[in-house]
């Protein structure tokens, strides 16, 4: 944005005033969508709102609260949410890379039909998702996964999956993994096959030697801003699939609290319990929680080294 | 670059992208392919059920494939109403309006937003960009609550617009077609600016087919947020004739009766199959797009 005339520089200029009529339309969206419900958010989470009384301030009570009594928070969301989000998220980010890695070795026809069966579950959307998934782990013997293991004879009666607390956590992360391989996936496709193969010629002759040093040495550092922009996609997704426990149980809270995820803390107590107030301090914690993360992410892959 | 794909061939270290079958690739086909049909036989069987008879949906063994494909479930979904009287054709063209509406406003937004942050200098530029990054890492359902009180004080409640607003600007479509039009050249536009073309006419003649690539994917990405949404129809519209087709599904899914589990899966294929056939018109656009997706 240098200014190189010696032209004295306007506060706002006519050109300024352009630019902002053509991203007026983005910006009132953006702003009416995204941004003033993360203020009010904000704000919110300093007081007590039920909806229908004007809301109270309370100062840090909510986040206090949170933090020191509500036993459901800090028993079942908490870790729960961090043990899904760190094998959804890394996870999922891990597996899309080597994935990604794999199919660029392959030639291209094929590449193609890979990428498109890997990539298909993520762009069905929670409502089919939810059939899918509760028709295969349907509790009674014509349940898909049900019906294989009774015939391998290794169960008597078919187990309740999606309503008991035994293997409820353990579905969610198969689903959430298995819908996971989205944008950021075909974005690090796209980063590996771009490097240039000149660059790989030169390593091996350096003294490079087998394909794990390729990848730490050549791929990962030559693709930087795929790999950002594929650990963002994955954090993203990873807070953003907090509805699955509910829509594979049919129900809020999930089975014994065991698929509880901080989104559904907020639904429970924004939608069921209208304690708007306490809702918000929990979405605030969430959006720190992934920033949090995402500060790493740029860590890892930012400009600053 | 005739030279460098000559050398290709004789260079015995990586093998990215090769363009024939060898051997060291079987290993990479071994994980792969077992790999893909998990992934796609789940959609497979629902697809299938799609089309099976009543008594094939729960016999045991359940069936994987349809033994006698029928297309009843079709038949009777189109046939059935909901309780509040309200037929499924509604329900779908209600989706596609929507989604019609929203793919389109959005693309505009779209344009005028990624050519404005790529091409022009204006102040605050910076801060503003960075702050849609910042929204790259956005979990709309975080503020569900507080996006329901906005959407209230504007009485937007039971409107079609609250169908679309909501997703007509797009943080992932944004950032996307901006770092595509990054590559146009500068001399490009100060060409046309020197014939006189006013902005409308550069975007139109220059920018829009050049970055065609990029909005091919931008459509793709807001028209599976739509298509599949069912927040507004849950959330925010009472009425039952302006829900959609993503949400009668879901009502229908959550009904455990016999006939409503082979209605729920031809519903699901109803909503499944566009977005498939649109994904692989342009799924080519989108990994030319995806080339520039990088954050630096």
């Amino acid at each position: 944005m240098s200014q190189g005339t010696t032209k004295k520089k306007k506060f706002f200029t006519r050109e300024d005033g352009k630019a902002y009529l053509m991203l007026l339309p983005y910006i009132i969206l953006f702003s009416t969508f995204i941004l003033v419900p993360v203020l009010i958010a904000m704000a919110l989470s300093f007081t007590y709102f039920d909806v229908i009384n004007a809301p109270t301030f309370t100062g840090l009570l909510n986040y206090i609260t949170l933090f020191t009594q509500d036993e459901v928070f800090l028993k079942y969301v908490l870790p729960n949410t961090f043990l899904y989000a760190l094998i959804v998220g890394p996870g999922g980010y891990v597996i899309s890379f080597l994935l990604a890695w794999m199919l660029a070795q392959i030639q291209p026809i094929p590449r193609t039909v890979l990428a498109l069966c890997i990539y298909t579950p993520s762009m069905l959307g929670s409502v089919f998702i939810g059939v899918i998934w509760k028709t295969i782990f349907s509790g009674d013997q014509s349940g898909y996964i049900n019906s294989f293991l009774l015939r391998l004879g290794l169960i008597d009666t078919p187990i309740q999956f999606l309503l008991t607390s035994d293997y409820f956590m353990l579905i969610m992360i198969i689903v959430s993994l298995w819908s996971a391989m989205g944008i950021g996936f075909l974005s690090m496709i796209s980063g590996i096959l771009n490097i240039d193969q000149e660059l790989y010629e030169a390593a091996y002759v350096d003294g490079l030697r087998n394909r794990f040093q390729e990848i730490v040495y050549i791929t990962v550092p030559s693709m930087k801003p795929q790999m950002f922009f594929g650990a963002v996609m994955a954090i993203v997704n990873a807070f953003n699939m907090g509805w699955i426990g509910v829509t594979l149980s049919g129900a809020n809270p999930t089975p014994n609290y065991s698929g509880q995820l901080i989104t559904n803390h907020i639904d429970d107590y924004g939608f069921l319990r209208y304690e708007m107030g306490y809702a918000a301090a929990v979405s605030v914690v969430l959006l720190l929680v992934v920033y949090a993360f995402n500060k790493v992410a740029g860590r890892l892959f930012g400009d600053n080294d | 670059m005739k030279k460098r794909k000559q050398r290709r061939g004789d260079f015995q270290g990586s093998r990215i992208n090769p363009r024939h079958f060898s051997r060291g690739q079987i290993k990479f086909y071994a994980i792969l392919v077992p790999l893909a049909v998990f992934m796609v036989l789940p959609v497979v069987m629902l697809v299938s059920r799609a089309f099976m008879p009543l008594g094939e949906l729960f016999a045991f063994p359940p069936h994987i494939v349809a033994h006698n494909p029928t297309t009843n479930n079709f038949k009777s979904l189109f046939a059935l109403s909901s309780t509040t009287g309200v037929p499924m054709l509604r329900y779908l063209l209600n989706s596609v309006l929507v989604t019609v509406l929203t793919v389109l406003l959005n693309l505009i937004i779209t344009i005028l937003g990624a050519y404005t942050f790529a091409k022009k200098n204006f102040k605050g530029k910076a801060t503003l960009f960075e702050i849609n990054q910042l929204a790259l890492m956005f979990v709309p359902t975080a503020v569900a609550i507080s996006r329901y009180l906005v959407i209230v004080k504007l009485h937007l409640t039971d409107t079609w617009l609250v169908h679309v607003l909501p997703l007509a600007a797009m943080p992932v479509g944004l950032f996307l077609v901006k770092q595509f039009t990054d590559q146009i050249p500068d001399a490009l536009i100060e060409a046309a600016v020197m014939d006189g073309a006013k902005e409308l006419t550069i975007i139109r003649k220059i920018i829009i087919p050049l970055i065609r690539p990029a909005l091919a994917t931008s459509i793709v990405l807001t028209f599976q947020q739509v298509w599949m949404a069912t927040e507004a129809s849950n959330n925010y519209v009472n009425n039952d004739t302006m829900r959609t087709l993503a949400y009668y599904l879901n009502s229908l899914s959550t009904n455990n009766t016999v006939a409503a589990a082979g209605m729920t899966a031809a519903a699901s294929v109803l909503l499944f199959l566009p977005n498939l056939i649109i994904f692989i018109c342009m799924q080519s656009q989108v990994m030319n797009t995806m080339s520039h997706s990088g954050i630096k």
